[in-house]
């Protein structure tokens, strides 16, 4: 993290505050906020809060039509044949799979990762103070990680800056959305959202879901194919005849995505069974390459059922974003309250210890 | 105010700073107090149990304690991987997660108990004594925090 992106509590807020009272009388009249409306990440918001998705969703609906035209072409040509031929059956489970496959995939998009609300301006004051007081008497900046026992490893919390707490353990900050988010997997720009504690079972019954999707939609395209071969005409003579050639199609589709989602389902997967993340596992947090030191994965049960169940199958822990809760009226405006009007100048102090610039300090100094 | 100033002689900075170190604190006492996430034990929602020393001459420590045992108990009893929760998982994953849409997650209706259970305590025994704890879940499951009034 650089230091130069630190960024103090706003000492502009404080300048806010006079014109405030005044607006008090006619913030009263106004009709009353929710939360999601002065959300700070970069992030979107439908129905009144109900759905949160990421700003930058561009490729979310390439996925649903991809899908949504794959198996649409499906019904229309491969099924009525299949039907004719082999069993009612095919449209049946096509049918399941795809609905199963697209509300997971709505189910990972739409839901809150995980998202970890930014400190209060209290809370980063404490934290501010914790940090100044375990040590420097120095003008050296003073550390921003903190190291804890968990399960009688050492891990390290590192500090963020942009919402000013330490990051509990697995917690990763996505730059794409601007939030910390629990048990941060990845950025998943397919399904336009991270993929977090919250979400992460919607995303793996995706791929999953979508695996066998691809599979099953490949295998009947091929029988298809292979059935009017069968007939005594060459494979160019049967492509042409069926439907102006729709099943070709679906398979060039299918034939390339089977390939990536099989191997995302088996790499998540094996996620899954060591209680690991993709971040984790990229940064190799865990692995044994660090020689002597006693270095596992302390999250994991050590028995691989016990860690499919777990993350799978686990508690469904609450938003802690509160996207439709209301504002109360006096906090319209999220900046600080009179009572702590004293702090911005203080906590101003610790920045003379980093290289950030004058204008800072000077501009707390007038407050 | 020209000590704040970062190109002031250092000597002075130095005392400035204590100073003001000093008031802060003693201004932070008269706000806010934060028990912060204790994590030996994983990611699972558990509370530091060490007694502040801004609330020695407010609060007796055992009734302190007993608060925080007791909403880590409950965190705990919500977090729990058991019967129940593989019960829930598999249930949902079978309807597509279409059930979460009606039913209230077991975690939901434990976090209703601590708020009750948290407004309870304000009322009998931290409000006589001119404190109020804020439901963790307010400030997204980081701290609990004690607040004078």
């Amino acid at each position: 993290m650089k230091n130069c992106e630190y960024q103090q509590i706003d000492p502009r807020a404080l300048s806010v505050l006079p014109s405030s009272a005044q607006n008090h009388t006619e913030k009263k009249a106004q009709r009353p906020r929710r939360k999601w409306e002065v959300f700070p990440g970069k992030n979107r918001f439908f129905c009144d809060g109900r759905i949160i998705l990421a700003r930058q969703n561009g490729v979310l609906p390439l996925t649903l039509s991809l899908i949504i035209v794959t198996c649409g072409l499906f019904f229309a040509f491969d099924c009525p044949f299949l039907v004719k031929h082999l069993t009612v059956f095919i449209p049946v489970i096509g049918g399941v799979l795809f609905v199963f496959v697209v509300l997971s995939l709505l189910r990972t998009s739409f839901t809150d990762p995980g998202i970890l609300p930014r400190a209060t301006p209290d809370e980063a004051a404490d934290v501010e103070k914790q940090i100044d007081t375990s040590g420097s008497s120095t003008y050296r900046p003073p550390p921003r990680t903190k190291e804890i026992l968990i399960n009688q490893q050492v891990v390290k919390l590192k500090y963020c800056f942009t919402c000013k707490t330490f990051r509990p353990p697995r917690t990763s900050h996505c730059s794409l959305c601007d939030n910390c988010v629990e048990r941060f997997d990845h950025h998943c720009p397919w399904v336009g959202n991270c993929v977090g504690k919250r979400n992460y079972r919607f995303f793996y019954s995706f791929i999953i879901s979508l695996s066998f999707l691809t599979s099953f939609i490949f295998g009947c395209v091929i029988t298809h194919i292979t059935l009017r071969t069968q007939a005594g005409k060459t494979i160019v003579q049967a492509i042409q005849e069926s439907p102006a050639r729709y099943p070709f199609l679906e398979l060039v589709v299918c034939f390339f995505s089977i390939w990536s989602i099989l191997g995302l389902s088996g790499f998540h997967t094996y996620l899954v069974a060591s209680n690991l993340t993709t971040n984790e596992d990229i940064k190799g947090s865990w692995s044994s390459k660090r020689g002597a030191e006693d270095s596992g994965n302390p999250y994991t049960y050590n028995s691989i059922i016990t860690n499919c169940c777990a993350t799978l199958c686990g508690p469904m822990p609450p938003s802690l974003i509160d996207r439709r809760g209301f504002l109360p009226h006096d906090e319209a405006i999220p900046a600080v309250s009179a009572s702590e009007i004293e702090l911005p100048p203080f906590t101003a102090k610790n920045d003379a210890h980093m290289e950030e610039n004058c204008q800072d300090i000077s501009l707390s100094c007038t407050a | 105010m020209q000590g704040l100033v970062p190109a002031a002689t250092d000597g002075n900075m130095a005392t400035e700073f204590h100073n003001l170190q000093e008031l802060r604190h003693s201004a932070s006492l008269a706000n806010k107090v934060f028990i912060q996430r204790d994590y030996s034990e994983g990611t699972t929602c558990r509370f530091q149990t060490k007694f502040p020393s801004e609330l020695e001459s407010r609060i007796e420590r055992t009734l302190f304690e007993d608060t925080v045992k007791t909403l880590n108990n409950y965190y705990a009893e919500a977090e729990k991987i058991g019967g129940q929760s593989y019960l829930e998982g598999c249930l949902a994953c079978a309807t597509a997660y279409l059930i979460f849409l009606c039913m209230e997650t077991r975690y939901e209706k434990v976090l209703k108990k601590i708020a009750k259970y948290i407004q309870e305590q304000n009322e009998k025994i931290y409000a006589p004594r001119g404190l109020l704890i804020t439901d963790p879940i307010e400030r997204g499951m980081r701290v609990v925090s004690f607040f004078a009034v």
